[in-house]
């Protein structure tokens, strides 16, 4: 998902009888659904697997600014502009919660940010699509944060405390941004047949995408066992991946407009809806870099970063400048 | 990146009437960069009526490993409860 390559320590899932005193007390407590704090004995893999976790996450929100920031001065009215900037601005809220949650494990905002900047860290790989109109706005909102919700729902059981709450927070807010999504799409569709047309448009090309932010099938997904029993991960990628279909092709439907996948029909056996293979190396390209705005979306944040290092230096001199009066006065 | 801007923990009053209540932490070059911050990372939804904002650095903690030192004995004391008294219905509500 928003973390959608999360290596673990790689070693089998380890049984309660195989456990040092320390460590199954520890799994003891996530059995019984007792939380994790920052200052208490884990594993080393659970930290590191988490640090990694949390901060592809964090990225993702600040890079998941720039697609649509692209659109905010463009937006067609003052109200969707207003309402475009709020929700990116949230964006970069959920990025510093989750920032936040990270450092609590011994890693430092500085670390993260190198780590992302020179590309040793990942981001989804949805944020390294273009946004070519106003319905790609639309489609984001239902479709990408529709996905997102799906993921960060169960999060908020997450088995540690300061991730599991950055996660409340987060999935409090989200819903207004699925929601802005959808009544973007209903107003394009209730449009003149451009508008309509470009809905359709945004549809085919945010579709796959999409489907690929739950991450590769649970088959290819080496690392989820391991994840699920620290209770980091509460579904597989799989399963949430068939709800989210089952839950939007209605809300196409709805809006008249038709899902990309000749393979999609209804299974009643199953409940849910039958869907064509996801273009699994099409996604292992973008996560390698080779998508179509990986190096625009790298090089602005870069950029971000550098053209902003005067002025960090500068608000911290001056504290300290007024910290040393301070003292002086005393 | 040399000069980090240190970590805050925030405390948002949520309505007058209510303790302040940790919600979260940021980092700020100094705290009146905090409160301008933790106003835009914490109350975008009108969640506040206060803030309160403290260097990570500043608060004592105790550890993990002093839980039951420090806790336990009150599980012994459960007179200080008081539904460890019964009082006869007689007597009527106390």
């Amino acid at each position: 998902m928003y973390a959608q390559e999360v290596k673990s320590t790689g070693k089998g899932v380890k049984s309660l009888e195989e456990m040092e005193p320390q460590e199954r007390a520890f799994q003891e407590k996530i059995d019984a659904d007792i939380k994790i704090e920052p200052k208490e004995w884990m594993p080393e893999g659970y930290r590191k697997t988490l640090i990694r976790q949390i901060s592809q996450h964090a990225h993702s929100e600040i890079v998941g600014q720039l697609p649509e920031g692209n659109w905010i001065t463009r937006a067609p009215t003052l109200e969707r502009k207003a309402i475009l900037l709020a929700k990116v601005q949230d964006e970069a809220g959920h990025g510093l919660y989750l920032y936040c949650a990270a450092e609590t494990l011994g890693i430092s905002r500085d670390q993260m940010t190198e780590q992302l900047l020179s590309g040793k860290a990942k981001y989804s790989s949805i944020f390294n699509y273009p946004t070519l109109t106003w319905a790609d706005i639309g489609a984001i909102g239902w479709l990408v944060d529709g996905a997102a919700i799906m993921n960060q729902v169960p999060l908020q059981r997450c088995s540690y405390g300061p991730y599991s709450r950055a996660m409340v927070r987060i999935c409090k807010e989200e819903s207004f941004h699925q929601r802005q999504g959808y009544d973007i799409m209903m107003k394009l569709v209730k449009g003149t047949t451009e508008q309509k047309e470009m809905a359709q448009d945004a549809l085919n090309r945010w579709w796959q995408p999409s489907l690929m932010m739950f991450g590769p099938s649970d088959k290819d997904s080496v690392h989820s066992a391991q994840s699920m029993a620290w209770g980091i991960k509460q579904n597989t990628n799989d399963e949430l991946r068939q709800k989210f279909v089952d839950q939007t092709v209605p809300q196409a439907e709805y809006l008249g407009l038709t899902v990309p996948d000749p393979d999609l029909r209804w299974n009643e056996e199953k409940g849910g809806y039958d869907f064509g293979e996801v273009d699994w190396s099409e996604f292992y390209e973008v996560l390698k870099g080779n998508g179509p705005c990986n190096a625009e979306r790298m090089a602005a944040r870069q950029k971000a970063w550098n053209d902003g290092a005067w002025f960090r230096e500068g608000l911290m001199a001056h504290a300290k400048k007024r910290e040393a009066r301070k003292v002086a006065a005393e | 990146m040399s000069s980090e801007w240190p970590l805050w923990e925030v405390f948002i009053r949520g309505q007058h009437g209510l303790a302040h209540r940790h919600v979260g932490s940021l980092h700020a070059p100094d705290a009146e960069m905090a409160i301008n911050n933790a106003r835009d990372v914490y109350t975008r939804r009108n969640e506040g009526v206060s803030i309160w904002v403290v260097k990570a650095g500043d608060i004592a903690a105790s550890a993990p490993g002093d839980k039951e030192p420090l806790f336990e004995p009150s599980n012994t004391k459960v007179y200080r409860h008081p539904t460890f008294f019964d009082i006869p219905d007689e007597v009527g509500h106390m």
